[in-house]
This record gives C-alpha cells, structure tokens and sequence, in this order.
C-alpha cells in the first residue's frame, strides 16, 4: 500500500466527482468509491493495468495524458488527482494547468528527486541515481521530468497557483525523523493539494 | 436463404458438444416465435405480425437474471455460436467471443442472439410474404430504425421471462441497438458494451453505404426491389455493395499484409498479354459473390439505411451528454486503433458523453491492424478486456442471486 494514496483520500470530500489521471490498478478509486462514495473515472495507457481497474470494477478510459485533457470541459470534476505520473509527462507543467481547469482543485504526488538518496547517489558515484522507488536507469526510464519540492513551488508561484496542503512522505527511518524539518532533503514523495 | 416457418419451433440449444470441440457452445438451433401483437414503428407504420429467429446458448437461471442479450451488426443474424450440425464449415459469427470459458461465458450467462426484424435468416423481412397481398413484400416493407429492433428485442424478452438484460452487447450497428437500449429502456439492462461503433456515421460513412445502395439499385434485375415476384435476384449489384463494404471493413495495412501484390494468375514478363490478376481480386470477387448468393438485397438496403439514420441524440437536442442522462447502465467501450468506417475517434465521444452524464463507463482502445473487422476477429488484448469486464457483470449477478 503507498502512503500517499492514503492521505489524498482524507482531502477529497465525500460524494464528489474525481479524474484520476494514471490512475493505475485503480486502487484510489476503489477505495473512494468504496468509503466516500465519490464517483470516479481514471485514465490509463498501460494495458494490464487497465485490466486490473476493469477486475476492480473501476471505471478507467484509455487515454494518453500527453494528449491533453481537451475532451474534458471546464469545471467538470471536483477534485482531479495524478499520482507519481507528473515526472513522466512531456509537458507536466501543461498537464497541471489542465487539471486545475478541468477540475477546481488538484493533487498531485510525485517523487523528490532531490531528495538525499538521489543527490548522494548523483554527487558521489557520478551516474543517475537508481533506487527503489525509482528502478530505472535513465535511458530506459518513463521518468522524464524530475523535479525537486522547490522547483515545482516555484513553478505553482510562476503560474499563481494556490498550494491549499503539502505533506511530505518519507518511508525510511531518517526520513521519517527529519522530513518535516529539512522536506526537500528527506522528503521521498510530496503530495501536493492545489486550487487556482 | 433458409426461411423458417413459425410452425417449426425447435428444441432449446442447449445440446453440448464441447468434448469434439472445446469452448464451443457445440450444435445449436434456432428457434422462433411469432408476435401477434402490433409493433408500432419509427416510421409511423404498423407490422401487425411478425416472427423473430433466435438462438440461445447457456442457461437461464432461476432469477432469470444472466441474460445477455447479443445484437448482430449489418449482415449478421443469430447464428451466432456453434454449429447447426457436426458438418458446418464454420462456426457461428461470433463464435471467437461466445461460448464456454470465452468472454461471453456460456457456463455463466444465458445468451439470446436474434435474426432482427427486417433480417433475411428466418424473421420476418422484404423477403417475407406480405400478408396483404400475398406476395412477397420487397421495397414495401417499412423502413426501419434502430430503435423498431430495440423494441422488437424487448418483446423478445417479454417471451422470455426476461425482465432486466445482465448486459446487451453489439458491435458496429449492434453497438448502436445496445446505446439505444440503454436509452429506451434504461430498467431493462445493467450493462450496455458498445464495441467499435457510434453515436451517428459520418458522411464519409454514410456515402459508403450509398454507394453500396447504388450498387444493388442499379443492377437491371433489381426491378425496383420487386426482383422476387419477378424470379430475378440483383445478384451481381449486391456482391459490388459487399465488395465496397469488405474493402472499408478491413484497413490498407491489413489488405497489404494478407494480398499484397501477389498474383492469382498472370504474369507481368515481357510479351505476356494475358490479364493479370491480383490475389486481392480474387478474393473480393469470391467474398462478393458468396454474400449476394445468401443475403436479400432489400434487407441490405434496409439495414445499410437503418444505419445511416441513427443519431443517438437527434431527439434530445443533438446533445448526447443529455440523451445519456437516461440511462442508468453501466457501458464498456471497446474500438480498434485500424478502424476508419468506426473509428476509435467515435468511441471516444461516446466514452466523454458517458463520463459528463456521469454514468460509469470504461473504454479500451485495442492494437489491431484488421480494421472494423477486428470486432468479429481473435485479438488476444480484446479477448482479455472483454472477458475481465462480462467477469465482473457474471459476478455481480451471482452475489445477488446469493
């Protein structure tokens, strides 16, 4: 179970309307469906993790985020989420002003690449940081855009977009111990709430 | 073509035969039922009485609640399954998808598939006696609507005990009955699976089917669709419409990848003058000709028209967000990334329509390089999302009926 999962479903108010984008094995969903009795749709390319939300019963549409979100009208969800997909966009910051138009707010999770792992890794033995949460190495990698907490605050400051909550997920020990004071050195996820 | 009388109701289908071939549904037979009841029609005109050919496979359960419904595309009929005897050289239609342990499960649901009004396999059509005049009916048969067989297939239903469909399925113009169930009765299904077709054709598509139409009109023994009375049949004319129609159903990549230029005979070798011909011709020539020598003209001129006028949100102010607001089904959509008469496009609007109506739906968008035709073929991504998908409409039944 990922932990940012379980706190975005305390920020979506019951009996609302929610995209997921990348919605994966629809999990998120499920569990809103299920205890919140939002009515939900994902998007998803990937073909077997489609079929895992249709075993769920999830709604999921196939549909390739890189495309835009032209289909949707202003306004139509509540809340529109994307979890740990925004660094494999080819344009995340376009995704993002989408979301917040197809949806009056948005959260967003995404890895912190400068977390501590990832700048001892780099800095030390010269290569892409290859890790756990991020097994690839960087040629084959759909991780295309990394970004740390502050490079993407500054990019919500650029476009004047409002960061309702942010909370910081680390899972190891010293994480754990000292996200909170020093978030773009420990933090290994960031959940983002946003609004216009 | 076979016609069967309303008199010769046959036995249930539910002889097995799967040891001989496995996941087949094994020899099958139709069945029929004659409607007395008048069947008021989108045109304004009245059938008085009509027959409908059907086929059922699996088996109904005490709730009577595992029904799906199949609905054929433009030249199909209900023969959808097995086989009529152990001889038959093919299976039924959609035989790839039905069946047991297939995504239409026979071991779970209790499939109906019909001949649909209109038809030339047994229901009543241009090809039928017109009661009045004792002659065969051709080109004063009503015209028909999507809709006409909608409400034609709840009769059907009404016949069978069947109150509320577990899913009502089609592909192409059987995926245009299935929305408009959804619509017109929106009690009577739980799900609607809409594979490869459209809330309306585009004018491409429409001119398509005009073409074909011309096709069988202008051949001399059409006889302005009286070529029955006159012991005449426009054979020729209906085997280019099905040619033009073949063509369209497959893509440019498919037709390259099974014909490519390869020759039947002939040769392009210096001072040969002979005339050379392509695999390709061959093969449409064939598929021509056998279609015209088992389909009524008329019916595919209905059929093809009946296409042509669907407009799933004509009546509600070509707004389709508000023609789904009445249905309370739930919808999977199914199109195929070489489909141009069907496009993925059209499947999408469908699947944006459902999604601001607020109804659930989920859409896949299979690789195939067959074209529409794709619907009918082994795709092995199709297979898995259809069968994912009836799963859970099994399983939902059965914890009700538990």
């Amino acid at each position: 179970m990922r932990i940012d999962l379980d706190i975005i479903q305390n920020w979506i108010p019951a009996r609302t309307r929610v995209l997921d984008l990348g919605c994966g094995d629809g999990y998120l969903l499920e569990q809103l469906g299920k205890n919140k009795q939002v009515s939900g749709y994902g998007l998803e390319i990937d073909h077997e993790q489609i079929e895992r939300c249709l075993a769920r019963g999830v709604n999921v549409v196939e549909q390739n985020l890189d495309q835009g979100l032209g289909n949707f009208a202003d306004d139509s969800f509540d809340t529109v989420v994307m979890t740990q997909a925004l660094q494999t966009l080819r344009q995340p910051h376009l995704v993002v002003r989408e979301m917040l138009r197809v949806g009056r707010e948005c959260i967003i999770t995404f890895p912190n690449f400068g977390q501590w792992k990832a700048r001892w890794h780099l800095a030390f033995s010269g290569r892409m940081p290859v890790s756990d949460l991020l097994p690839f190495e960087w040629y084959d990698t759909p991780n295309i855009h990394f970004c740390t907490f502050k490079d993407f605050e500054v990019l919500c400051r650029e476009n004047s977009w409002t960061i309702l909550h942010r909370q910081v997920v680390s899972e190891t020990r010293i994480g754990a111990a000292f996200k909170d004071l020093v978030p773009n050195l420990f933090g290994e996820t960031a959940i983002y709430h946003l609004t216009r | 073509m076979t016609t069967l009388s309303t008199e010769k109701v046959s036995s249930p289908a539910t002889a097995r035969d799967s040891a001989a071939e496995p996941g087949s549904v094994g020899i099958v037979a139709p069945q029929s039922h004659t409607f007395t009841e008048p069947l008021e029609l989108a045109c304004g005109r009245t059938l008085p009485e009509y027959t409908l050919v059907y086929e059922t496979y699996g088996e109904l359960n005490a709730d009577k609640s595992n029904a799906v419904l199949i609905c054929h595309a433009l030249s199909g009929h209900h023969h959808a399954a097995g086989r009529h005897s152990p001889d038959d050289k093919r299976p039924g239609w959609w035989d790839n998808y039905i069946g047991p342990g297939k995504p239409i499960d026979t071991d779970r649901f209790f499939v109906v598939s019909l001949n649909n009004l209109g038809g030339c396999h047994g229901s009543t059509g241009p090809a039928s006696i017109n009661p009045d005049t004792g002659r065969a009916w051709g080109p004063d048969f009503p015209m028909l609507r999507v809709r006409d067989w909608v409400h034609s297939q709840a009769r059907l239903a009404d016949v069978l005990g069947i109150q509320q469909w577990a899913a009502v399925v089609g592909g192409s113009l059987g995926g245009m009955q299935a929305m408009r169930w959804s619509l017109e009765y929106p009690e009577r299904l739980r799900h609607s699976v809409v594979i490869a077709s459209a809330m309306k054709l585009s004018a491409q598509n429409i001119a398509f089917n005009e073409t074909a139409r011309q096709a069988i009109t202008s051949d001399p023994d059409f006889c302005d669709g009286r070529y029955l009375e006159q012991g005449k049949l426009p054979r020729r004319g209906l085997a280019v419409a099905r040619m033009i129609g073949h063509i369209t159903y497959l893509s440019d990549d498919g037709l390259g990848k099974k014909f490519g230029r390869e020759l039947r005979s002939g040769s392009f070798s210096l001072g040969a003058e002979e005339a050379v011909e392509f695999e390709v011709q061959s093969y449409l020539r064939y598929q021509g000709d056998s279609f015209s020598g088992s389909f009524d003209p008329n019916t595919y001129i209905l059929m093809t028209r009946a296409l042509d006028y669907f407009d799933l949100a004509r009546e509600y102010d070509h707004d389709p967000v508000a023609a789904f607001s009445h249905a309370r089904c739930k919808f999977l959509l199914v199109a195929f990334t070489s489909d141009w008469r069907f496009a993925p496009d059209r499947s999408r609007e469908i699947a944006d329509a459902l999604m601001h109506a607020n109804l659930p739906v989920s859409y896949a968008e299979i690789e195939s390089p067959m074209g529409h035709d794709a619907f009918l073929l082994k795709n092995e991504r199709y297979q898995r999302v259809f069968a994912t998908y009836m799963q859970g409409v099994a399983a939902e039944v059965e914890r009700e009926v538990n």
